[in-house]
């Protein structure tokens, strides 16, 4: 028994030898190796970077623009695609014509199956701006004139529910940036500031971030977007939420931020060095930052998704994005009646992809929090 | 001990000023004020608007004056009246003119028992799951109290309320509306009632301890596991102390920590996560009305509900910050 544990132990120690690699890496070498060994991490990685290109190219991913109206197809299901018959492979829909329901007279659509409409790929379309510069017409797929494409059916009054959720993504997933980065400036210095000089510096920044953190957020976010003027454009009005949202999520950051300041200030290595003559900046920089910013970074991660969960809340209400601009917390509006959810569940598909964003922010969070922690290997 | 108690209460008092001041100005931070918007209302409906009207309620409201007289005007009323001002009707006809502190009083039971229900679902759930998850990491029963708990966080609260309503709505063909049947609606208080109520209660309670509960179990989780790596504890094992008592005796005490030091922020939560909730499920809580004050400017009544929720808050986290250093000998001696 014992010999055995000791030919453990003496196995444990050669395979560490073995793979001295392991220890000549650099910090941020182990962490990259450990956060790609994180599946779930990996996962959301993947999918983020996937739904964040998706928004780049929404514009020419979506078949159609956000605010046109199939006129005569509102309410309409998912577009059922097709395979095989004469085309071989290539999928294909067929026209469909509105009809009634003999007693509820809601509408019903039937496929006409006389004649398929291809699906084609890379097919002129309704033009686009990119970048509000040049004007491009190129989209991923589409179908001829006398035929629809709808992946997710048709909104109230005949809107692409598609391509409205798409373009919506740009605004939905950038707002969580916008928010983290402004957040990260505020909760940085002022964290900072507090955490390194303590006192009553420290005293006074921690009640006044008691007193912000005190007030509900969804009341303080909508006092502060009711006084978005309604005036302005998508643009503004983007922007103004991004700052509405950070108000609020700078608190977290700041706390963060100072007690990692604080446990890290009197340990013994950061008292050597300020003993050695080392000034503020060269202990911040050199010994303190390094120390928590591992740790700041997990903190943003996970404060992304709180962001764009926010939005979508302030949207739903009706503060946030103001139509034509369009974010997912716009698009859910349509679901708050959900009696015609029974009828039409597809218009809970925009909700699927918050839940997907926001689920793939806290694996990434997770998968980094694991690789920064120094006893994890 | 004694000395950091009458020194945060010392401080207290200052912020709570500052709150009551901060309350009162963000309701007036949207441009416009009540008025204006009820006149636009009036306008907008193709109505003729009565000037004389108009500056009868400018009187009565005291809006002409300028904002610290009005400010001042409402403190006072408060401090030496205890009377918070009346409501402007925002939210529906039978508030107009009514005075707060009866809204308040109105709202306050069923917020309160949701709020409380709630967390007493949230803790119930979530501690000894966190505990389980932690000491049986990536065990088949972490990964699907992980799972579910990641879903719970990245669904938002409203979306949930409306997935559950349209579920029941499809299935049973009725709505699950409001805390009570309509029949208990406008009764009081009786054993019918009550048992009416809890079966009306657990959407709303489930809806809202869903996102508390994975939040929850996260921190359980992680903060149990950050102790349990920790060299006291493989010295205790060492020792040969059986693992029920290592594990009882002071990680799950420290893992603990974080959690009393957030219990002054779960009202405020709650309500703010509530009221949305409130709104899809018909609830007679203060969410929807503090969310319908708030949009419309009746000034008094939004900024006291503010108020009176962030004073709630600030001695909430007094007791828990006192929680601390009475738990935590480590503080205590700090």
């Amino acid at each position: 028994m014992a010999q055995d544990e000791h030919r453990a132990v003496e196995l444990k120690m050669t395979s560490v030898d073995a793979d001295d690699s392991l220890s000549n890496m650099s910090r941020g070498k182990l962490i990259r190796r450990r956060f790609l060994r994180h599946r779930l991490a990996r996962l959301g990685l993947s999918v983020l970077i996937i739904l964040y290109l998706m928004a780049i190219c929404a514009d020419f991913i979506a078949p159609y623009q956000a605010g046109t109206r199939l006129k005569g197809f509102k309410d309409m299901g998912p577009s059922p695609i097709h395979f095989g018959g004469d085309s071989g492979f290539q999928p294909f829909v067929y026209a469909r014509e509105r009809g009634f329901h003999p007693k509820t007279f809601r509408e019903i659509y039937t496929e006409n199956e006389d004649e398929p409409h291809m699906i084609h790929f890379f097919v002129r379309g309704e033009s686009y701006k990119v970048l509000g510069l040049f004007e491009l017409d190129w989209h991923l797929f589409g179908v001829s004139e006398d035929a629809n494409i709808t992946l997710f059916g048709t909104d109230i009054v005949g809107r692409d529910i598609f391509s409205r959720t798409v373009i919506a993504a740009r605004v939905s997933l950038f707002i969580g940036l916008g928010g983290v980065a402004i957040s990260f400036v505020l909760g940085c210095l002022i964290g900072g500031i507090s955490g390194y000089f303590g006192g009553i510096i420290d005293e006074l920044i921690q009640r006044v971030i008691d007193l912000l953190i005190a007030i509900p957020t969804l009341p303080l976010w909508m006092v502060l977007s009711a006084a978005i003027p309604r005036t302005w454009s998508v643009e503004g009005t983007y922007f103004a939420i991004t700052v509405v949202l950070s108000i609020v999520g700078w608190t977290g950051l700041a706390r963060v931020v100072r007690g990692k300041l604080l446990s890290l200030r009197d340990l013994d290595f950061v008292i050597a060095s300020r003993l050695s003559g080392g000034s503020d900046l060269y202990v911040i920089t050199r010994h303190l930052l390094p120390n928590f910013a591992s740790h700041l970074i997990v903190s943003l991660t996970l404060a992304i998704p709180g962001m764009i969960l926010g939005e979508t809340a302030l949207s739903f209400i009706g503060l946030g994005m103001q139509e034509p601009g369009v974010s997912w917390g716009v698009l859910l509006q349509d679901t708050m009646n959900f009696g015609a959810l029974v009828h039409q569940p597809w218009k809970l598909i925009p909700g699927v992809f918050i839940v997907v964003t926001v689920l793939m922010f806290n694996f990434v969070g997770d998968g980094l929090r694991d690789a920064a922690d120094p006893y994890s290997l | 001990m004694l000395r950091i108690i009458v020194r945060r209460i010392f401080i207290l008092i200052p912020m709570l000023v500052l709150l009551s001041m901060i309350s009162f100005l963000i309701i007036q931070l949207p441009p416009g004020d009540y008025l204006d918007t009820y006149v636009l209302n009036l306008r907008n409906q193709g109505l003729l608007v009565d000037e004389a009207e108009i500056d009868r309620l400018t009187a009565r409201y005291g809006l002409g004056k300028p904002l610290h007289m009005q400010y001042f005007r409402w403190m006072r009323n408060f401090l030496v009246n205890g009377d918070l001002g009346r409501s402007f009707g925002s939210y529906g006809s039978s508030y107009n003119n009514k005075p707060v502190t009866d809204i308040i009083a109105e709202r306050l039971p069923a917020t309160m028992i949701i709020s409380i229900v709630s967390t007493i679902v949230v803790w119930a759930i979530s501690i000894p799951i966190g505990i389980y998850s932690a000491t049986h990491q990536y065990s088949l029963m972490d990964y699907i109290s992980t799972f579910v708990g990641f879903i719970g966080l990245a669904l938002p609260n409203f979306l949930f309320a409306i997935i559950i309503m349209w579920i029941v709505f499809a299935q049973t063909g009725h709505a699950v509306t409001g805390l009570f049947s309509l029949e208990y609606r406008h009764v009081p208080w009786s054993v019918a009632k009550v048992i009416d109520m809890l079966k009306n209660i657990w959407v709303p309670v489930l809806v809202l301890a869903t996102a508390g509960t994975a939040g929850l179990i996260r921190v359980m989780r992680a903060n149990l596991l950050d102790e349990l790596n920790k060299q006291y504890v493989v010295t205790a094992r060492a020792k040969g102390l059986s693992e029920r008592r290592l594990l009882w005796k002071y990680p799950v005490r420290i893992a603990f920590n974080p959690i009393f030091s957030t219990i002054g922020w779960l009202l405020p939560a709650i309500v703010g996560g509530e009221a949305l909730v409130s709104i899809i499920l018909n609830l007679q809580t203060i969410g929807p009305v503090l969310l319908t004050a708030v949009l419309r400017q009746d000034m008094y009544l939004a900024g006291s509900i503010i108020m009176i929720l962030s004073t709630l808050t600030l001695i909430g986290t007094l007791i828990s910050d006192i929680a601390l250093v009475w738990l935590d000998p480590r503080i205590r001696f700090d």
